[in-house]
C-alpha cells in the first residue's frame, strides 16, 4: 500500500513536472480498442483526434495507443499515457470504464473522458452518442426492404448500448413489417474480421437478407456483397466503399466537435465532469447517404423519421411497448427515460432468444 | 429453437473454408517443428502474407500472383527468424515472439494504403459434373483452389515424412541434431529450408483470410489464427492427418456455434463461444494418448562445435 502510494505520488509529481515543462502545449491522449484502420469505430475516433490537431495546430499535441485490450491491461496503458504528461485522456470503449475510473483516482490533475460508460468522478466525464436513434432509421429501412422477413444482427457484447441498438432497430422494423424476425449472433468481439465474416455468412445461410452489425470491421459488408441481394448498413463509419450495394445507409459517429470543445475547455480551465449524450439533433450521430438501392418512397420515410428524431418530435422508444416477458414497460405515448436506456438489460416483446449474462 | 433452419450441406461447405487458413499455417509449422525448430512467429508471418498477398492481388488484379507473393512474403519474414536462430543462435521462443510483434507492426505499415479496397474476386472451382452431385457436390466440389491445395498439402507432407528419404532426414534432424550432424547432414541448411517452408505456408494461410474468407485488408485481421495453428500442431502430436482433423473440428465448431446462435438454440452463448477451443483440444488430447511425443530436439539450439 505504502509503495503504491509512493509510486502514485512520484507519478503525479512526474506528471506535474512534465506538464510544467510543456505548459504551452496541451497534450491530449486517446486509447483505442481497435486499430485506427478498422474502417469503423476506432477510425472515426481517430478522425476526431486529427480534427483536434487540425483545429489547434501547435497549441496541442496528441498521442494515441491502438488495439488496447479491454480489462486489466487497459489500466497500464492509461497510466502510461497519464505518466507521459497527457492533460486530457479519452478512453474510447465501454470496457475501459473500471480501468479509467481507477487511473482517474490516481491522477487528480489529469482530465479523463470515457466513451459510452456511466461512471464518473470529479476528473472523469463520460460521453456517448445516441446511436439507437440511427438504429431506428436502420430498422425502418430493414423492415421495409426485407423479403425473407429475416433480419440478421451481429452483436458484440451484451452491454446496454448494444441491447438498446437491437431493441430500437427491432421496434421500428416491426412497426413497418409485423412479420419481421431478428436472428442475433453474439460475436463477443468488437473487431475480428474473420469471425464477423463467418457470423454474417451464417446469418445469410439461414435466410437473412438484411444484416445489421454492431462490430467494427467491414468484413460483414464484404460477406454480404459475395452473397448478393443482401443489404447492410455501415457501422460507426460510413463504409461508403460498399455502396450502393450491399451498404444502403450507415450510422456515422461524429466525435470531432466534441473533442475540439473538450480540448478547448481544458485549455481555458473550464473543464467540468459532465455526462454528454447527444444524438442526431446535435450532430453526434449522422445517417450516411441512403443509396440508390433503396426505393425513393422508403428513402423519404427514413429521412422523415430522421428529421423527427432530430427535432425531438419522435423518440425511438415510444409506448405502448412491452418487455420480452410480456410485462408492461411504456404506456401509450410514454417515452423511455435516459436512466432506463443507459442500463437497458432486456429485450422488447417479440425478440426471441435470451441476452447472455 | 429451430434446428431446421441450419442447412447441413452449407454448414459443411463453410467448414472447409473456415478451416483452410489454420490448416495451411499449421502444416507449415508442423514441418518446422519436425525439423526441431520452434517458431512462435506464425501469427506474424500470416499477417505479412495477408497484406503481401492483398497488395499484390490488388495491384496486378491477379489473385494467383497474390498468393505467390503471400508465400514469398511469409518466407522472407521467416528468413529473419532463420538468421537469428540458426546463425546468431538466438533463443527461439524470444525470436518467434519478436517475429509476431514485428510482423503485426510491419503489416500495419505496409497496409496503410489498402484499407477499404476490395481485392479481385477469386473464382470458385465449379467442377462441371462432380459439382452437380446432390449433397456431396456443394460440400466437396465447389470450393476455390486453395481449399484443395490445403488438402493436397496434407497428403504430400504426410507421405513425405513417412515414406521419403528427405522426410527421414528431416525427422532425424528434429530428433537428434548432433547425431544427424555426425552422419553428415547439413543441420542448419535443412532447418533454414524448413523454416522458409513454414513461412510460405503461414503466408498462404494469411492470404486466404485477406483474399477469400473475409475478403479485405484490415490491420490485425488474422486475430489470433496463428496462435491457434501453433496449438493445433502440438495437440495433433505433430501428425499431418491429425492437423487436418483438428482444423476441421475447429473450423466446424466455429461455424456451427454461430449457426446455433442464429437459430436461437437455448445454450448460453458463452459456452458456444468457447466450444471450438474446448472440443478441438479435447478430441486431440484424447487421440494423443498413444505414444506420440514432441521431436526430441525441439527448440534446442544447434551449433556444430558442440
Amino acid at each position: 500500500m505504502n509503495l503504491t502510494k509512493l509510486l502514485a505520488t512520484a507519478a503525479v509529481a512526474l506528471g506535474l513536472a512534465t506538464t510544467a515543462m510543456a505548459q504551452d502545449k496541451t497534450k491530449v491522449g486517446f486509447i483505442y480498442v481497435g486499430p485506427i484502420g478498422d474502417g469503423g469505430w476506432t477510425y472515426e475516433h481517430n478522425k476526431g483526434r486529427l480534427a483536434v490537431e487540425a483545429h489547434f495546430g501547435d497549441k496541442v499535441e496528441t498521442v494515441y495507443q491502438e488495439s488496447v485490450p479491454e480489462g486489466a491491461d487497459a489500466e497500464r496503458a492509461i497510466t502510461q499515457m497519464a505518466l507521459q504528461g497527457a492533460d486530457l485522456i479519452f478512453t474510447t470503449s465501454f470496457g475501459y470504464m473500471e480501468p479509467t475510473l481507477a487511473v482517474a483516482g490516481k491522477f487528480p490533475n489529469v482530465k479523463f473522458e470515457h466513451a459510452t460508460g456511466f461512471k464518473t468522478a470529479p476528473n472523469l466525464a463520460t460521453y456517448s452518442a445516441r446511436f439507437y436513434e440511427g438504429r431506428a432509421v436502420q430498422g425502418h429501412i430493414a423492415g421495409k426492404m426485407t423479403k425473407s422477413n429475416i433480419v440478421g444482427y451481429i452483436a458484440s457484447f451484451p452491454i446496454p448500448e448494444v441491447i438498446r441498438g437491437i431493441n430500437s432497430a427491432y421496434i421500428h422494423a416491426k412497426k413497418v413489417n409485423p412479420d419481421v424476425e431478428f436472428k442475433i449472433i453474439w460475436a463477443y468481439t468488437w473487431f475480428d474480421p474473420a469471425k464477423e465474416a463467418d457470423a454474417a455468412t451464417a446469418l445469410i445461410e439461414q435466410g437473412a437478407d438484411v444484416i445489421l452489425q454492431h462490430t467494427d470491421s467491414t468484413a460483414p459488408q464484404a460477406a454480404a456483397e459475395k452473397a448478393d441481394n443482401v443489404i447492410t448498413f455501415g457501422q460507426a463509419s460510413d463504409m461508403g466503399e460498399y455502396a450502393p450495394m450491399p451498404r444502403v445507409s450507415s450510422i456515422i459517429d461524429n466525435w470531432a466537435p466534441y473533442y475540439i470543445a473538450r480540448t478547448q475547455a481544458v485549455m481555458d480551465d473550464t473543464w467540468e465532469s459532465v455526462q454528454t449524450w447527444d444524438g442526431i439533433g446535435a450532430g453526434m450521430v449522422g445517417i450516411g447517404e441512403i443509396s440508390s438501392a433503396v426505393p425513393e418512397a422508403i428513402k423519404a420515410e427514413a429521412l422523415a423519421l430522421k428529421a423527427a428524431l432530430a427535432d425531438g418530435s419522435d423518440h425511438p422508444f415510444t409506448g405502448p411497448l412491452k418487455k420480452q416477458d410480456g410485462s408492461d414497460w411504456l404506456g401509450d405515448g410514454e417515452t423511455a427515460d435516459d436512466g432506463t436506456l443507459l442500463g437497458m438489460n432486456f429485450y422488447v416483446e417479440g425478440i426471441t432468444g435470451d441476452i447472455p449474462n | 429453437m429451430d434446428f431446421g433452419s441450419i442447412n447441413p450441406v452449407l454448414l459443411l461447405a463453410s467448414l472447409m473454408v473456415a478451416a483452410t487458413p489454420i490448416l495451411l499455417a499449421a502444416l507449415g509449422e508442423l514441418v518446422v517443428e519436425r525439423a526441431g525448430v520452434l517458431n512462435l512467429g506464425v501469427e506474424g508471418m500470416m499477417i505479412i502474407g495477408a497484406i503481401c498477398g492483398f497488395a499484390v492481388a490488388v495491384n496486378t488484379g491477379s489473385p494467383v500472383l497474390g498468393f505467390v507473393a503471400a508465400a514469398g512474403g511469409g518466407a522472407l519474414l521467416s528468413l529473419l527468424f532463420a538468421l537469428l536462430t540458426q546463425f546468431a543462435l538466438a533463443n527461439q521462443v524470444a525470436s518467434g515472439l519478436a517475429l509476431t510483434l514485428f510482423g503485426l507492426g510491419l503489416s500495419a505499415l505496409l497496409g496503410q494504403g489498402y484499407v477499404g479496397i476490395k481485392p479481385p474476386p477469386v473464382g470458385k472451382l465449379d467442377i462441371p459434373l462432380l459439382g452437380d452431385i446432390p449433397v456431396l457436390g456443394p460440400i466437396l466440389f465447389s470450393h476455390d483452389l486453395m481449399v484443395y491445395f490445403g488438402l493436397g498439402l496434407v497428403l504430400a507432407i504426410w507421405a513425405m515424412l513417412k515414406y521419403t528419404r528427405a522426410g527421414l532426414v528431416l525427422r532425424a534432424v528434429g530428433e537428434n541434431h548432433d547425431a544427424a550432424h555426425a552422419l553428415g547432414y547439413k543441420v542448419v541448411r535443412i532447418r533454414v529450408l524448413a523454416i522458409l517452408f513454414g513461412g510460405a505456408c503461414a503466408g498462404l494461410g494469411g492470404a486466404y483470410i485477406s483474399l477469400i474468407r473475409v475478403p479485405q485488408w484490415t490491420e490485425g485481421m488474422t486475430a489470433g489464427a496463428g496462435w491457434i495453428a501453433l496449438a493445433l500442431v502440438v495437440f495433433a502430436s505433430w501428425k499431418a492427418g491429425r492437423v487436418l482433423l483438428g482444423a476441421w473440428i475447429f473450423g466446424g465448431v466455429t461455424v456451427l456455434q454461430l449457426n446455433l446462435q442464429a437459430a436461437g438454440i437455448a445454450i448460453p452463448v458463452e459456452y458456444l463461444s468457447m466450444s471450438p477451443y474446448l472440443i478441438t483440444i479435447l478430441v486431440l488430447v484424447i487421440m494423443s494418448a498413444d505414444r506420440s511425443r514432441a521431436p526430441a530436439s525441439l527448440g534446442r539450439i544447434f551449433h556444430a562445435s558442440q
